[in-house]
């Protein structure tokens, strides 16, 4: 699939000297939901204002659309919408007014019927005429989306979109993303809920301290990195595995009640039969059994920890 | 060129005007409107003719351009400020438009504002004192190139500050002191020469002379040089806004 945004050797070094990236090569693909996960100050605030033009970089290139964000900005601008991680809304203006100047701002020609869309979509419509300082934090945050979407974007940016959002306005924003990428908008996303980026991406990006640790498809990096684990509740305490049940992947907890049980859910033979029969055998009864995918957050916090 | 985006801004900058007219057109008129009352028709009955001019009269054109320049730097330093304050400068510079678009979308809504209150004030000033304006259009491209001149100046001075108090700290220290010692009041060729001599390093000097002339043909200094003073000034702001905008100055980190 064709790259929409190309990032090269960007770094960027604030004026204080702190170093928020540092040598990331990105490409993000058309159409794709790519999240990006990492810590606080991580970069990936930076990276995404650098590709939105409000940020300067300190070395490196970004090509948007082909287009480089620098001498072609004005390409690269119209192509992207971008939702902010703070909200910033002028208070004494009508909704309708505020997406009416963001549409104007981006050089698109005046289309009520556009706006109007986008107001429904985003549950705005009755509020239109309401002025910004009288709607709630979760309508000003839907404010904020009307805002990127209504010069019809390209590429659209949302950088913890779901931060301090109620539950209900999570599961419009996560549907209304996938409408967006239906209809062949690229999204990424930064999040610091793991679940949002295992629910909702395509691939995912790990920053940490300004480097790109690694990015991958999400199945994939599950598969490659998620492992599965079978739990056995023993009615009577272990002191020692029996010789006969001892193998690979296999351990006793500390308090010698529980059998945990590693194992590859894609490999021809799990060894859980195995396991059972021998168990079975050694004469070790068990009153519970569950098994455990790790989730993204394990694998998150494994990469982030073995990054320190 | 974005010329939609010129047109957004301007409007959003327009609607706000409207939306506070209170504060933006009536209180300015009101204020000037006073110093007519008192400067034209209470004490200036008393005080003898300048060069031939009815002292109300004579303070016209200095009165409008004192209003003007300090209505300019105020509406454009908080035009550009308050998008700062808020942080909604984000999508102004996310957005696909150019320093230039940008600085004729802010300074030509705070210009016009201050045209439109200009000539409100002149029509009011009707009332008061009689005057008569020998030639209009120079008294009209004085108005609008120190509208736009000083709306530039304003800009800037909306970039550089860090909170309210600066944003009016320049207009009470700076414009006030500078525009009143600039002849709004009195002749220059009334000062003891010394004094002339300081008041030819006060740019605002150039600026009443010029307005005066346009109304009664008589000026401090002359006209061309008062035109190539503001002409000088509007190009070093422009200057500035350029660079500015080129190194991101107190705009992006």
């Amino acid at each position: 699939m064709a790259s929409v945004i190309s990032v090269q050797s960007l770094s960027k070094t604030y004026r204080g000297g702190f170093k928020a990236l540092d040598e990331v090569n990105l490409e993000v693909e058309e159409g794709e939901i790519l999240a990006l996960l990492g810590p606080n100050g991580a970069g990936k605030t930076t990276l995404i204002s650098i590709v939105c033009g409000t940020v300067s970089p300190t070395s490196g290139s970004v090509t948007v659309a082909g287009h480089d964000i620098i001498s072609g900005y004005r390409h690269t601008r119209s192509t992207i919408g971008l939702v902010a991680q703070e909200l910033a809304l002028d208070i004494f203006e009508t909704v309708w007014n505020t997406v009416k100047f963001s549409r104007g701002l981006f050089g698109k020609a005046p289309d009520d019927a556009v706006l109007e869309r986008v107001l429904k979509d985003l549950s705005l419509w009755d509020r239109r005429e309401s002025k910004i300082m009288a709607l709630s934090g979760g309508m000003k945050r839907r404010v904020e989306i009307a805002k990127a979407l209504v010069h019809e974007p390209r590429v659209l940016f949302l950088d913890e979109p779901t931060a301090g959002v109620d539950v209900e306005l999570r599961k419009d924003m996560w549907d209304l993303v996938r409408r967006l990428r239906d209809g062949g908008v690229t999204i990424i996303l930064t999040t610091h809920y793991i679940e949002e980026a295992e629910e909702m991406a395509d691939r995912i990006g790990v920053i940490d301290r300004g480097k790109l640790i690694l990015i991958e498809e999400k199945t994939e990096l599950l598969r490659k990195l998620g492992k599965k684990q079978l739990f056995l509740q023993l009615n009577a305490p272990l002191d020692t595995l029996p010789a006969s049940v001892g193998r690979e992947g296999l351990a006793l907890s500390e308090d010698g009640r529980t059998l945990v049980f590693d194992y590859d859910t894609k490999a021809e033979h799990t060894g859980i039969t195995r396991l059972l029969a021998d168990v079975r055998e050694a004469g070790i009864a068990f009153s519970d059994l569950e098994t455990r995918q790790s989730s993204l957050e394990d694998i998150f916090v494994g990469l982030v920890g073995d990054n320190r | 060129m974005n010329h939609r985006a010129i047109l957004a801004i301007y409007t959003h900058e327009m609607a706000r005007t409207i939306r506070t007219w209170i504060q933006s057109v009536l209180a300015p008129v009101i204020s000037t409107s006073l110093y007519f009352i008192v400067f034209g028709a209470a004490i200036g009955t008393r005080i003898e003719e300048i060069e031939g001019i009815d002292y109300g009269a004579f303070i016209v054109p200095g009165l409008v351009m004192m209003t003007l320049l300090m209505l300019s730097v105020t509406n454009a330093a908080i035009g550009i400020y308050f998008p700062k304050f808020t942080g909604t400068i984000r999508e102004y510079l996310s957005a696909p438009v150019s320093p230039l678009e940008m600085v004729l979308g802010f300074v030509g809504a705070a210009a016009t504002k201050s045209i439109v209150i200009g000539i409100i004030i002149l029509i009011t000033a009707r009332f008061f004192v009689p005057y008569e304006v020998q030639h209009p259009v120079w008294m009209f491209a004085f108005l609008v190139l120190t509208a736009v001149t000083f709306s530039m100046f304003g800009f800037i001075l909306g970039i550089w500050a860090d909170g309210f108090e600066q944003l009016n700290l320049v207009p009470m220290l700076l414009i006030t002191p500078l525009a009143f010692l600039g002849g709004s009041f009195y002749s220059i060729s009334t000062l003891p020469p010394f004094w002339q001599t300081v008041s030819l390093f006060n740019p605002v000097v150039y600026l009443i002379s010029g307005f005066r002339w346009a109304f009664y043909g008589i000026s401090d200094v002359n006209v061309g040089v008062s035109l190539g003073a503001v002409a000088l000034f509007l190009l070093a702001c422009l200057g500035i806004i350029t660079w500015i905008f080129t190194t991101g100055w107190r705009i992006k980190p």
